[in-house]
């Protein structure tokens, strides 16, 4: 790959990110999937989103797993991200907690209740 | 009506004993009264690490952030705020003049937090390295390539203030400069992932949510130096970091980040991982050298130091993991932006693993020259339980503890070292009224003493020494001059060591004789352990008056030594009993007395 690839490429992966929350209405799933977060249980949680998702034919979700978000008081954590709802964070996601996300968060669009988190901090990368 | 404001109250410990929870249901019922109920949805939420400011509410999506709300006021911010677009001012979140009320920037006003070398963590697919492109990764390789040239990269390190976060705090940007200048035909850039201290995770954490920000700095690390070859030095315990470097590796290589004519610049750089078996002393970077060598990891004598000659008698720069993070920011955002945050000395943020007796354990990056107060309270979310702080551990097995005197003391290099302790690689170990310091202090010295190499006295010796004094002391058979000997062998063992593992093995016991010499001597004068952690000081027992019989704490007990009839008061065999405190935690009725 070239510089020219590399700057190309970066734009391309901004623009599609863009369009994905305003315009084909993917939901992202963020999964925290540290050594953390699996030891609580990430591994269950990932497989409870994927089942509940699957009968509740919910077919727009993209499921990521990522590394620590730092709420190890609270693990496993969840980021949910979708057009009409704002970027939530969920810790102790359990089993439970995950079909309860993909009933009440996903579906009727309502907060589960007693897993809301904050985001830790600011984004230093989309300040100038 | 679909739901389209959401209103947060904070249902962390900290606003909880500030009645959040009556605010809570106080909106809900606001809401109903006020007929918003199916447009308006209240939930509660853990912390938000502002608990000096509590009880909070938050309004989604307009990110008002209301502060030190009374239950009375709910009405007031349902029926004005949420039905009729209009902010309570009074209750709204004030700083430097402005109601932050409105949009992103009034989250900068209370997170205490900044994501230097966590930007990615627990945001991108760490397995993917698209995903770190589209957060500008490469970007800041890119610019040392094809913008700058090796000098003007060191140049930008120096400039930037940013210092080694292993603990010993040596410039990064003098490190370079000095092993560019040793003339060679090869030289090395290592990255120092063997974090061993207990109670610390930042770097696997680092590692494990995003591999290619130290794959990236390694590479411009390379290029500044003159380096074609990098090594990752990590411990075989942390699996998950290794199988994501590599991935990240496979990744990387494949699309010409890291190899042969680096995105077709003609600079080559390749990376090896090499793993530790796990001793404590393979940290210090001439173990670890000796370790990637194929010897026995012990430490060598400095100088030379590794700048001068180091892997194989080549010129090597050892970085630690989070050091190397920063990198690739310092080059797109630039040295001055860096240099911004933190303390005139120490610059940029440091990670911290918050753990112990902590309300809101966690991985927290915070600048530089925040207040242990802030950490503790505001983000930590207070003491577990609402029980008294006594200390913060700090710097692992090296440092010493922070009573609560330094609670406000901004934390850099300079003030931790000051006070007797040190910045090591950030675990933070929360204390409360309930630990023994003395019984805190040995286990580090047990810990520092199992991972001693042996091979300089001072610290084989020495070490083994304390510990031995320090287990006297802990049975209650110690005497006042033992503190005297424990002072003196310190100080040698601080001298004489051949390197800071011997060096720093006495510092928990240093400054703890600094600030609570009194418990040792309750221990030594009276044979007592203040904090009923010291199992040879201790006897459990059953008060008659408050114990009801509930056989609780017969069944817990693991040597069944507590006798009783049901309803009637219970008897433990203090023969038999080998105090460990099942029966006091399982008593629900505090019948159980330690002394």
């Amino acid at each position: 790959m070239t510089l020219q690839d590399l700057r190309g490429l970066r734009e391309a992966l901004k623009a599609a990110l863009a369009r994905r929350f305003s315009g084909d209405h993917t939901i992202e799933i963020t999964l925290g999937m540290g050594t953390c977060g699996i030891a609580a249980g990430a591994k269950e949680t990932l497989e409870a989103f994927v089942n509940e998702l699957k009968t509740s034919a919910v077919h727009n979700v993209v499921i990521k797993p990522t590394g620590c978000m730092g709420f190890c008081h609270s693990e496993p954590t969840a980021l949910v991200k979708m057009e009409g709802m704002p970027d939530t964070i969920y810790g102790n996601v359990d089993a439970k907690t995950a079909r309860r996300i993909v009933q009440n968060h996903i579906l009727e669009k309502k907060l589960v209740d007693g897993h809301v988190f904050d985001r830790p901090s600011r984004d230093i990368l989309k300040e100038t | 009506m679909a739901l389209n404001q959401f209103c947060l109250v904070c249902g962390g410990t900290g606003c909880e004993s500030r009645h959040s929870d009556a605010v809570y249901k106080n909106l809900k019922s606001a809401a109903e009264e006020l007929g918003v109920g199916n447009q308006v949805q209240v939930v509660k939420t853990g912390c938000f690490g502002f608990c000096e400011k509590g009880p909070i509410v938050k309004i989604l999506p307009d990110e008002s952030f209301y502060v030190g709300v009374k239950p009375e006021d709910a009405h007031q911010i349902m029926a004005e705020h949420l039905v009729k677009g209009l902010p309570v001012e009074h209750l709204l979140h004030k700083t430097h003049g402005h109601h932050s009320g409105w949009g992103e920037y009034a989250s900068q006003l209370y997170q205490k937090q900044v994501r230097i070398v966590l930007r990615n963590c627990g945001i991108i697919d760490p397995e993917d390295v698209q995903e770190y492109i589209s957060r500008d990764g490469y970007a800041g390789l890119e610019k040392a390539l094809f913008e700058m040239s090796p000098t003007e990269v060191i140049a930008e390190v120096k400039a930037s203030g940013l210092r080694g976060r292993g603990g010993a705090g040596f410039p990064t940007g003098l490190k370079w400069e000095n092993t560019r200048k040793t003339v060679s035909d090869q030289r090395y850039v290592i990255c120092n992932a063997d974090e061993g201290d207990p109670g610390a995770y930042m770097d696997r954490s680092t590692l494990e949510g995003d591999p290619h920000s130290v794959l990236e700095a390694m590479t411009i690390a390379g290029y500044a130096m003159g380096a074609s070859q990098g090594f990752i030095y990590i411990r075989a315990e942390y699996p998950l970091a290794i199988h994501r470097l590599e991935v990240a590796m496979q990744q990387s290589r494949e699309m010409g980040l890291l190899g042969k004519d680096i995105l077709g610049s003609g600079f080559d750089f390749a990376i090896e991982i090499r793993l530790g078996a796990g001793a404590f002393v393979c940290g210090e970077e001439t173990a670890l050298m000796q370790s990637i060598e194929g010897n026995r990891g012990m430490p060598q004598p400095k100088p030379p130091y590794p700048s001068e000659s180091g892997l194989w008698g080549k010129p090597t720069a050892i970085n630690n993991v989070e050091t190397l993070a920063n990198i690739p920011v310092i080059l797109l955002k630039g040295s001055a932006w860096f240099a911004s945050i933190g303390t005139p000395t120490s610059k940029g943020t440091k990670v911290f693993a918050l753990t112990g007796k902590i309300n809101n354990s966690g991985l927290v990056e915070v600048p530089m020259g925040t207040t242990l107060r802030e950490i503790v309270y505001d983000i930590g979310g207070g003491i577990r339980g609402g029980k008294a702080f006594k200390a913060v551990q700090s710097g692992g097995p090296s440092g010493g503890v922070l009573p609560a005197q330094f609670l406000d003391t901004p934390i850099d290099y300079e003030s931790l070292t000051k006070v007797g302790s040190m910045m090591g690689s950030g675990g933070l170990i929360v204390l409360d009224e309930d630990d023994c310091i003395v019984d805190v202090v040995k286990f580090y010295l047990d810990f520092s003493v199992e991972e001693s190499c042996g091979k300089c006295a001072p610290c084989r010796i020495g070490g083994r020494k304390l510990l031995n004094l320090l287990t006297k002391i802990t049975k209650g058979k110690g005497t006042r001059a033992d503190i005297e000997t424990m002072r003196q062998i310190g100080f040698a063992m601080q001298r004489a060591s051949l390197c800071m593992l011997g060096g720093t093995t006495p510092n928990p016991i240093l400054s703890t004789l600094k600030y609570f010499e009194n418990e040792y001597l309750e221990h030594i004068d009276h044979q007592h352990c203040p904090a009923g952690k010291c199992k040879d000081l201790i006897t459990y027992s059953v008060l008659a008056s408050k114990c009801i019989g509930c056989t609780v704490c017969a069944r817990k007990c693991p040597v069944n030594c507590i006798s009783g009839e049901r309803k009637s008061a219970h008897f433990i065999d203090p023969a038999k009993c080998i105090k460990c405190g099942a029966c006091y935690e399982a008593c629900k009725f505090e019948a159980i007395l330690v002394s």
